[in-house]
């Protein structure tokens, strides 16, 4: 005899505690702390609190805790935390040519004000993997420089002052925020890098290497790619001035690009930005591209269709929370449709065959 | 028992406002899609959140909500949504659709007719009725806008030249007294004459795709078609098993390896009245509440 | 700021506000249906209804304007304290709350655009007394026919001619709702 299925409550409780026990993994290992992720998973931290538009290192590694390391997973526990938090209030621009450099390597100059810093990078180290880690991962510390006074401008301001790269305007307009206003397209510039800082890593990544082979390329060249912490500032209307309320680590890549002059500008570089929270050089890097791909109109260049250079078809399909859910929800009942679909199948046939008993 | 952790139905005030403020739009322009700044809601997009924001935004403590999920009330998600409903507004929950005020709905409409006073709530996932035929929201909108929807009729067209008939069997685009085209979300189109002139507001949310729309009551929505291919509403050729209900939609169950099938009622809540009433079908057994 | 302009709002916004949404969304939806709300104490010659409504739907967010002896200093604070609603020229106001004569000629409200017809401000129209005695309405919302004590219908029946394009009202009186989307036609009788 069928029964209806039932019990959908008892199944779901049932699923979530035994998640629970598995994400916990076998108890005779230690467990992991959320100070651990913090400081041995950083990279990881980083791309939660970048596409998760939050910066909160300890929340970020408690999500990748809880997520059991699917960082997609941590994204959305940040996205959906995030959402329910009041805004105090807006901070000022964050000023990047006053950042504490831990990092600062320019592709165009071989030298410079303030320096070439590699800082932690793994660009160098053979990718070998390292067995004594498995064992024992006590490092000796690194030996240090002292602080340096010096400056650290950006690249770009040299080529600024010769007029050799476009000038970028300046405005005290207040960006639109994508996250408390639907997105209207076509979108400002403003509203597009933040689109991207939040994008998918991997698919920014992808978008911006199509543009490198060819589909869309802007001949980019890395001015400058800095990593530091800044300080975060906020107007308080009852002081009459501005104050520290914290400080947040930032890359920041600016890629000058070729340009041949329109009829309005002379040739000269051109701009590609991108800045993303945390050390997250590769995002910062595929950002700038995929921005300086997406000017094309406003540098009057040529639309050649590439898939880079259309700002729906980017912006559209960059959220991975988004992304996520939509793809996975098609495993979700969808019996009334399928059954919709069943029947209209049959119909068809059974009419085919008739039609072919007639041609008989 | 609500969870003092978080605002009433969850929402902050501010949010509630932007999404009130937008089905007031809904309503105001019929068929028309608002858009609204979605949030990132405590459940994944596709799972319903643009349906879970609208309700949210909708409901007093006074009301009775029933959740179905492909008809019926026991699906898990549907099961998950109630209670994340129970716990965030404390409202009283309900399976009986008649009992409902508020009905939050994935790919159905409750085959008993609603009155005045209730709200169905639809989850949506891809409002553009266009999007499949013009993936461009700038020319979709456009198209709107124009009141152009050449496109739509030739797709249907298509489907006549090559099937025979109109080859689309969920999701059937409506036209919302006279004006826009809509998509009345993934309901089988054995549906589609419900969404004309009821008695109860109808909300359609999509949450990833942030917009809102509308059909207030008594509103004219007609299913699109050909004078000479007039719309069908189709189901199976069949009656319930349990019920023997002649009339409501069906879900296809396989009962055997040897690919025996028998057919259900997909509004559970509706079969189990009709057998509380004392209606048996061809596998049917008399309920405790059978005459 | 005034004296009163620190009291009147919601003491429990989540439910208040719930429960005047709702009002308001059966009024606007079900035109010539009239609904009563609570909850706010505006001072004068803001009614109750209106009051309601402006704490339910305004906020930073969304420029109100204030028609003829509605703007006042009371008023004014008022609605600064509690929905923190820019007070603007009417052109730039997505709500409007004003007697109908103040708010004449209707046709400075924004309508919306063919691409974004949401964009159209909505009208809070405070009424002298409020019936469902008047002219005929005919449209969505309505099953055959209702009627309500309108102001006049010339005007209504210009803006409904716009559709999808217009604006939208609410008329208020005391704690007495209803609503009338621009897709209600009016007739007289």
């Amino acid at each position: 005899m069928y029964v209806a299925v039932k019990g959908g409550e008892r199944a779901i409780d049932n699923a979530h505690a035994f998640l629970a026990e598995d994400r916990r993994g076998d108890p005779q290992v230690a467990e992991l702390s959320v100070a651990q992720i913090r400081e041995q998973l950083r990279l990881a931290v980083n791309r939660v609190m970048a596409e998760g538009s939050l910066f909160d290192p300890d929340l970020a590694a408690l999500a990748i805790k809880q997520a059991r390391g699917d960082l997609i997973e941590a994204v959305f526990l940040i996205r959906a935390y995030r959402t329910t938090l009041p805004r105090l209030g807006a901070s000022n621009p964050v000023d990047t040519a006053q950042m504490a450099v831990v990092r600062r390597v320019s592709a165009t100059f071989k030298d410079l004000p303030g320096g070439q810093v590699l800082g932690p990078t793994f660009d160098y180290t053979h990718r070998l993997l390292d067995f004594k880690l498995a064992a024992d991962g006590q490092v000796p510390p690194a030996p240090t420089a002292p602080v340096s006074a010096e400056k650290v401008p950006h690249v770009t301001e040299f080529l600024n002052r010769d007029g050799l790269i476009e000038a970028e305007p300046q405005s005290d307009a207040v960006p639109p925020d994508l996250t408390r206003e639907p997105m209207e397209l076509p979108t400002s510039r403003a509203l597009r890098l933040q689109a991207i800082t939040r994008g998918d890593e991997g698919f920014i990544l992808s978008m911006a290497y199509s543009t490198q082979r060819g589909y869309g390329r802007t001949h980019a060249f890395v001015g400058e790619l800095r990593i530091g912490a800044v300080a975060v500032e906020m107007d308080i209307p009852e002081l009459g001035f501005s104050v520290e309320i914290g400080e947040i680590e930032l890359s920041e890549c600016e890629t000058v690009n070729q340009f041949k002059g329109s009829k309005t500008e002379p040739p000269q570089f051109t701009r590609g930005y991108g800045l993303v929270f945390g050390q997250s050089e590769r995002k910062a890097i595929a950002m700038s591209l995929v921005d300086r791909a997406l000017r094309w109109k406003e540098l009057g260049e040529d639309n050649i269709g590439a898939p880079a250079q259309d700002e729906e078809f980017v912006l559209m399909h960059a959220d991975n929370i988004q992304a996520t859910g939509f793809l996975e929800h098609i495993k979700l009942p969808h019996y009334v449709d399928f059954q919709a679909e069943l029947e209209l199948v049959r119909r068809l046939r059974a009419d085919a065959a008739t039609m072919q008993e007639a041609a008989k | 028992m609500t969870d003092q952790a978080y605002n009433f139905a969850y929402l902050d005030e501010q949010t509630k406002r932007m999404i009130r403020r937008a089905i007031l739009k809904g309503i105001a322009v019929p068929g028309y899609q608002v858009p609204f700044a979605s949030r990132e809601m405590p459940m994944p997009y596709g799972w319903g959140t643009g349906g879970v924001q609208v309700t949210a935004a909708c409901l007093v403590p006074e009301d009775c909500l029933k959740v179905i999920d492909q008809g019926a009330d026991d699906t898990t998600n549907a099961v998950s949504i109630r209670k994340f409903f129970q716990r965030t507004a404390g409202v009283a929950v309900t399976e009986a659709t008649a009992d409902a005020s508020v009905i939050q709905t994935r790919h159905r409409i409750p085959e008993l007719p609603l009155r005045e006073g209730q709200i169905l709530v639809y989850q949506v996932p891809i409002p553009e009725p266009l999007r499949f035929l013009e993936p461009r929201e700038t020319e979709t909108r456009k198209m709107h806008s124009l009141e152009e929807y050449g496109l739509m009729h030739v797709k249907l067209y298509e489907d006549i030249a090559r099937h025979g008939q109109i080859a689309t069997s969920y999701a059937y685009p409506v036209k919302v007294e006279g004006r826009y085209v809509m998509d009345p979300s993934p309901i089988p189109k054995f549906d589609n004459p419900k969404l004309s002139g009821s008695a109860a507001l109808q909300l359609f949310g999509a949450g990833r795709e942030q917009r809102i729309y509308a059909v207030p009551p008594y509103t004219s929505v007609v299913s699109l078609d050909f004078e000479d291919h007039p719309f069908v509403a189709g189901k199976a050729p069949h009656d319930c098993d349990l019920c023997g209900a002649t009339d409501s939609y069906l879900d296809e169950v396989i009962v055997d390896d040897a690919g025996g099938r028998m057919f259900v009622c997909s509004d559970t809540d509706f079969c189990r009245g009709r057998k509380d009433a004392g209606h048996i079908g061809r596998l049917g057994v008399q309920t405790d509440g059978g005459a | 700021m005034t004296p009163d302009a620190l009291t009147g709002g919601f003491a429990d916004a989540p439910i208040q506000s719930a429960r005047a949404f709702r009002a308001a969304m059966e009024a606007l939806s079900r035109p010539g249906k009239i609904e009563t709300v609570a909850g706010a104490q505006p001072p004068a010659p803001l009614s109750v209804a209106a009051g309601v409504l402006l704490l339910t739907l305004a906020d930073g967010t969304t420029p109100v304007h204030l028609a003829g002896a509605h703007d006042s200093p009371s008023v004014r604070d008022w609605i600064t304290f509690h929905c923190g609603a820019p007070l603007v020229a009417a052109a730039d106001a997505v709500f409007a709350v004003g007697t109908w004569g103040a708010m004449q000629p209707i046709t400075r409200f924004a309508i919306g655009t063919p691409d974004y017809p949401d964009r159209a401000a909505t009208l809070i129209i405070e009424m002298p007394d409020l019936t469902t005695q008047g002219p005929r309405l005919t449209g969505p919302g309505i099953c055959d026919v209702a009627g309500l004590s309108l102001p006049e219908t010339a005007a209504f029946r210009a803006n409904h001619a716009l559709f999808p394009l217009g604006i939208d009202c609410f008329l208020t009186c005391g704690d007495k709702v209803a609503g009338l989307p621009r897709s209600t036609l009016v007739e007289d009788i």
